[in-house]
């Protein structure tokens, strides 16, 4: 079967839709100081898509990841979201937005709940004021209830109803990826980042996590775009691949295409400089 | 009962309801400490700047009436209109939230990503500001503050013990108000950051500011909210220790009593600084008054500053801080 993958929509093998661009990034340029992190990129990012991008140590992935939802500001390019150029923007408005994310080194509140951790990804779906707040009624009890229900569709989805109430600090480190996804997921993003989702896991977890990000993408057709360090793991998860190194862009395409490129080949096992 | 026994019973009675007021100042502390790791030095000016202008607003001052004085050459200190209590404490209260506006805009937003102590540092410039600036705006006499609460012996008290063991208790009114008022305040603190978005957004941010930020939380906007309330709290305190001794700047020395409370009850924990501040208040009261006499008496002066040292030595977190564990 063959398959147009220029086209604005199409079905993949397995029978995902993949729709129109939902990210789009061009010409994107970062630098520290002297430091060129970040070199002239392009790529996008299509609806309901698995998007990855690889590269060895320091090739400035996370880097492009932290531009992507905001946290750095690129010198040069342009970042369009949704069909529209995204102007200058604080990385709590860009999740706003309806861009959620993950951390390598995970970022969750240590001191708070599972449950209320995953709520925290709700938030921006709450539009009641103090004082209906403080009554508790009409639209704050609405809410609540609501905002409930979704986190307890996500807590069912990611298999951790066991650990709801415990306090997050308390959990091992392969639970709190997974209690840091959940809350991304409770956000109903419409571009789900996952900074090395399956950095230092087991070949256990790493199945389960792989399972989740597959199941995520298939059933809520949650569009995402993850880094991940391990070749053999994003090949199976992967639509389309990003390959970075020192920076710039090596090769982009289906995981078959990027696995005979040449550049990237030499990237990852080295090329004899004779 | 032995006389003794009793003196000591009601020793203690009264260091608790001293312990509410250090309690309400250190609450100020836990709660710019807890959302944004800053250790705020000018709470104490807060809270004379909250009861000043609460002041100035209820008896009608014209604020900077001497500079303008000094100008125009004018003579005009008074509107002379007075305004009801509850008003006045509305616009102090708006005056306090505009007060974190501006330290969030034009001093915190500058300082983002500064070490701890140049934040420091800057809350003590703050300190000295505000104690320049307060006096400015409303002058520098001591001024009466009276918002109606009960004050005096609580005779209700004062004759039911006097029943019960012959001799009478006595209580001042205002303390059991403000007992009263600071229970009240804390169950509030607590039932809006436990259930409504703000407060969740608030212990979000003050767990981890880059998880904060992806789930869509603006620093800024939570910054401004939790000096607000600090300085709402900063308006509850003064209004309790200006009722009791008048408001004027040396009011704000009062407030370093909340440093031993904090080491006492851990600088992140609500419920640590209230027990901690009636620890301090109760210790202080009972010390001056099995020891006072055979040291010659003004122990309060150094009791609650020796009792912190001996916390820092043994358990430097505090009685409910979070325990500092280093991974290697």
């Amino acid at each position: 079967m063959t398959t147009d993958m220029n086209a604005d929509s199409y079905v993949t093998e397995d029978g995902r839709t993949i729709g129109p661009v939902v990210m789009d990034l061009k010409n994107i340029t970062l630098r520290f100081g002297g430091v060129v992190a970040i070199k002239d990129i392009s790529f996008n990012i299509r609806e309901g898509e698995i998007r990855a991008i690889i590269g060895p140590n320091g090739a400035g992935k996370s880097s492009m990841l932290n531009v992507i939802s905001g946290f750095y500001k690129p010198q040069e390019g342009e970042v369009w979201f949704r069909g529209s150029k995204r102007p200058q923007m604080k990385p709590y408005q860009v999740a706003q937005q309806g861009l959620a994310r993950t951390f390598q080194n995970i970022a969750l509140f240590e001191g708070m709940t599972v449950l209320d951790n995953i709520m925290t990804g709700r938030l921006n779906k709450m539009n009641a004021n103090l004082f209906q707040q403080a009554i508790w009624k009409g639209k704050a009890e609405k809410e609540e209830l609501e905002n409930r229900e979704a986190c307890e569709k996500v807590i069912d989805f990611l298999e951790i109803q066991h650990i709801r109430k415990t306090p997050v600090g308390r959990l091992p480190y392969g639970l709190k990826k997974r209690v840091e996804l959940a809350r991304a997921l409770a956000a109903e993003p419409s571009l789900l980042l996952l900074d090395e989702p399956m950095a230092g896991m087991n070949v256990e977890e790493k199945e389960d996590m792989s399972r989740f990000i597959l199941d995520m993408n298939d059933e809520f057709g949650t569009t995402i775009a993850l880094i991940e360090h391990d070749m053999g793991v994003v090949m199976d998860l992967s639509d389309r691949v990003v390959v970075m190194d020192y920076g710039k862009k090596i090769g982009d395409g289906t995981p078959d295409e990027v696995r005979n490129n040449q550049d990237v080949i030499d990237a990852y096992l080295g090329v004899s400089h004779d | 009962m032995p006389e003794q026994l009793l003196f000591a019973m009601e020793v203690t009675l009264n260091g608790l309801m001293a312990g509410v007021l250090y309690a309400l100042v250190a609450l100020g502390f836990v709660l710019i400490f807890k959302a944004s790791g800053i250790f705020n030095f000018a709470q104490g000016m807060l809270v004379v700047f909250a009861a000043m202008t609460l002041v100035g607003v209820q008896t009608g001052q014209i604020p900077f009436a001497h500079l303008i004085n000094t100008i125009f050459g004018t003579k005009i200190h008074h509107f002379g209109w007075t305004v009801p209590t509850i008003l006045a404490i509305i616009v102090a209260g708006a005056a306090m939230v505009f007060v974190a506006w501006v330290i969030e805009k034009y001093i915190l937003q500058h300082l983002i990503g500064q070490p701890d102590i140049i934040l420091f540092m800057a809350t003590i410039g703050m300190w000295y500001f505000m104690h320049g600036f307060a006096p400015l705006m409303w002058g520098s006499e001591v001024m009466k503050l009276d918002v109606g609460l009960a004050q005096g012996i609580n005779e209700t008290i004062d004759t039911t013990t006097y029943g019960w063991f012959g001799y009478g208790f006595f209580i001042d009114n205002l303390d059991i108000v403000a007992a009263i008022v600071a229970a009240l305040l804390v169950t509030a603190l607590v039932l809006f950051s436990q259930y409504t978005k703000q407060g969740r957004a608030l212990r979000a941010v003050a767990d981890d500011h880059s998880a904060a930020l992806s789930v869509g939380i603006s620093l800024r906007f939570i910054w401004v909210l939790v000096w607000s309330i600090a300085g709402f709290v900063a308006l509850v305190a003064g209004i309790m220790w200006g009722s009791k001794s008048g408001v004027q700047i040396s009011l704000a020395e009062v407030a370093l009593k909340a440093l031993p409370v904090l080491m006492l009850g851990g600088f992140t924990s609500i419920p640590g600084a209230i027990i901690g501040g009636l620890i301090i208040g109760v210790g202080e009261q009972l010390f001056e008054f099995a020891i006072g006499p055979l040291v010659g008496g003004a122990t309060q002066a150094w009791f609650a500053y020796v009792l912190a040292l001996v916390f820092l030595i043994f358990r430097p977190q505090g009685l409910f801080g979070e325990k500092i564990i280093e991974r290697v």
